[in-house]
């Protein structure tokens, strides 16, 4: 599904990330773990195209999509959720959903401002669909409501339904238990789970340990830009690397 | 949806019927100018109030437009209805030019190359004597006609240019609450996360950049007939910065907001004729007590005024 060669990153004298190398299972869900500064957000920003790599080369399906753009990737099925969410914050719930199905409409410029029949069409198959996505996040009741007023964790919710609305067959979310309380947590598992039901593969950089453990099935470790270990939960709890990693004895 | 159209209904009504209340007179003429504006000010608040990029260099647009229908009219002797649109083409095609590079710049960059390229645009009518006539002004530019009906008085001009101002508008209100008004305030919120959802946030900016132009291009038109008479001096870096005002003042992202700057700041200089010479001072204050108090504009912050009123009467009530 996702298959990521030899990415190294330098920030000037600075090696972010030095040859990492792993490979994703169509519908699988990955964690991505490591201490703070390992390179796991610089290595999301590489895969999904939001900053270049020095060298190495992403593959999504067979396909190089190293250094495509994000909209374009969006397009080929991929997309991902920010740290410090980033809301469209202007704007209402449904509207944010509604920019999630930017690439599953077409309706242009001019159409869009002479209200051609058929932009109309589209407009309301926009809303329809964008109703369903946060059916399925559960925030349906907060439709209406400013996108920017919204509690930090119903703010999670809404990002993973914008995401979701874009049909995607990848999706990455960049520590999406931060700032959420355990009862949160534990939904955001549960939802994980069944976004992974529809067919979607999953990863995650995050930095709760219980949440990858009980979701993920496999997990790449990360410590200081290079790639320290993958396996499942169970490989990578026992690995005496990532322990010593992990406590600062390495 | 419904809202909107009726809320356009009742605009375009009030518009109509306001020469009625006016009855002719010299008020008729400033009003034309509000229609002009109008269209200018919604032009630019599709760029700066929804996509979030500054232009002070609008006014540049408006003078290419107003320039192209007079010489092509006056001097080369084409029909009006003709020249009108290819100017429009012209700047379009222009705009989408310089677009394409200067969007790239973020924040203050972007406003010092606009402000630039109106700086450029302005020198170019001053200098170009043979074909503009250069800082004396540019006249004989035929007014608008429809078969032997010639638009040649204020209440003809006044339908004429709120003719197309109420077409801006509502081509503008139709954008703003569509994929393509959403997918711009989404660039404007979080241009990265927009990018994430698929939208092209760089193409999508030079597209609105040259649709704003080419309704300013319009309006300059419409003010070269209306007017006969054109020169460099309503076409420099003062008028961008009363485009600004209006838009500010007005309200960001509100299309209605944008009429009521442009009618403000049209009518204010009449109001304000003793104060003549210090106009920019007026704007620069009006600019900063807005900012200030009113960040909203005046489309949002006067409702807010009326609920504070009525809040503090209802809660004497409850005490």
């Amino acid at each position: 599904m996702l298959e990521v060669t030899g990415i190294t990153r330098r920030f000037g004298g600075v090696t972010a990330l030095e040859d990492v190398s792993f490979t994703i299972g169509q519908g699988s869900i990955t964690g991505v773990i490591g201490p703070n500064g390992a390179g796991k957000t610089t290595l999301f920003n590489i895969i999904t195209g939001i900053y270049s790599r020095t060298s190495g080369c992403v593959k999504l399906e067979g396909r190089d999509i190293s250094g495509l753009s994000p909209e374009r990737l969006a397009r080929l099925g991929m997309v991902r959720t920010f740290q410090n969410i980033e809301l469209f914050s202007t704007m209402s719930v449904l509207e944010n959903v509604m920019v999630g199905l930017h690439t599953k409409s077409s309706s242009g410029l001019l159409a869009c401002s002479l209200k051609m029949p058929w932009s109309i069409v589209e407009e309301r198959r926009i809303r329809e669909s964008a109703m369903q996505w946060l059916e399925f996040t559960g925030i349906t009741d907060l439709a209406g409501d400013a996108a920017g007023n919204l509690p930090f964790g119903k703010g999670r919710l809404l990002e993973i339904a914008r995401a979701l609305a874009v049909q995607p067959r990848i999706i990455l979310m960049d520590e999406p238990a931060a700032g959420l309380n355990s009862q949160e947590t534990l939904a955001l598992a549960r939802l994980i789970e069944k976004i992974r039901g529809m067919g979607i593969t999953v990863v995650l950089v995050e930095h709760d340990m219980e949440l990858v453990m009980d979701v993920c099935d496999r997990i790449v470790v990360l410590n200081l830009g290079r790639k320290l270990a993958a396996g499942t939960p169970r490989e990578i709890q026992e690995n005496e690397e990532v322990i010593a990693a992990y406590l600062g004895e390495g | 949806m419904k809202r909107e159209l009726l809320k356009f209904l009742l605009f375009a009504v009030l518009i109509l019927a306001a020469p009625l209340a006016f009855k002719g007179g010299y008020l008729m003429n400033v009003l034309v100018f509000v229609g002009i504006n109008t269209m200018l000010a919604v032009a630019l608040n599709l760029l700066l109030g929804y996509a979030g990029q500054i232009s002070l260099g609008h006014a540049g647009f408006f003078g290419i437009g107003a320039y192209l229908s007079g010489i092509l009219t006056a001097t080369y002797g084409w029909n009006p209805w003709l020249a009108m649109p290819l100017a429009a083409l012209a700047v379009g095609i222009l705009a989408g030019l310089i677009g394409f590079p200067i969007l790239k710049l973020k924040g203050h960059y972007l406003a010092m190359a606009t402000l630039g390229l109106g700086i450029i645009i302005y020198i170019v009518f001053n200098e170009t004597v043979d074909l503009t006539g250069g800082p004396s002004g540019f006249s004989g530019i035929p007014n608008l006609s429809v078969g032997s009906f010639v638009f040649n008085n204020d209440i003809r001009n006044y339908y004429l240019a709120w003719t197309f101002a109420l077409a801006v508008v509502l081509f503008s209100v139709n954008l703003a609450g569509s994929r393509v008004g959403r997918a711009l305030r989404a660039v404007h919120d979080s241009e990265v996360a927009a990018r994430v959802m698929g939208v092209n946030a760089r193409v999508l900016k030079v597209q609105v950049f040259a649709l704003s132009a080419v309704i300013s291009s319009l309006a300059g038109s419409l003010y070269a007939h209306t007017m006969t008479f054109v020169s460099p001096a309503s076409f420099g870096f003062n008028f961008s910065v009363e485009l600004l005002t209006m838009v500010v003042i007005g309200g960001l992202g509100s299309v209605y907001g944008s009429f009521l700057g442009a009618a403000l700041l049209t009518l204010l200089p009449e109001l304000l004729r003793g104060a003549q010479d210090y106009d920019i001072i007026i704007y620069g204050g009006l600019l900063m007590i807005m900012v200030m108090f009113m960040p909203g504009g005046l489309v949002r912050g006067i409702p807010d005024l009326f609920r504070r009123a009525a809040g503090i009467r209802g809660g004497a009530g409850n005490a």
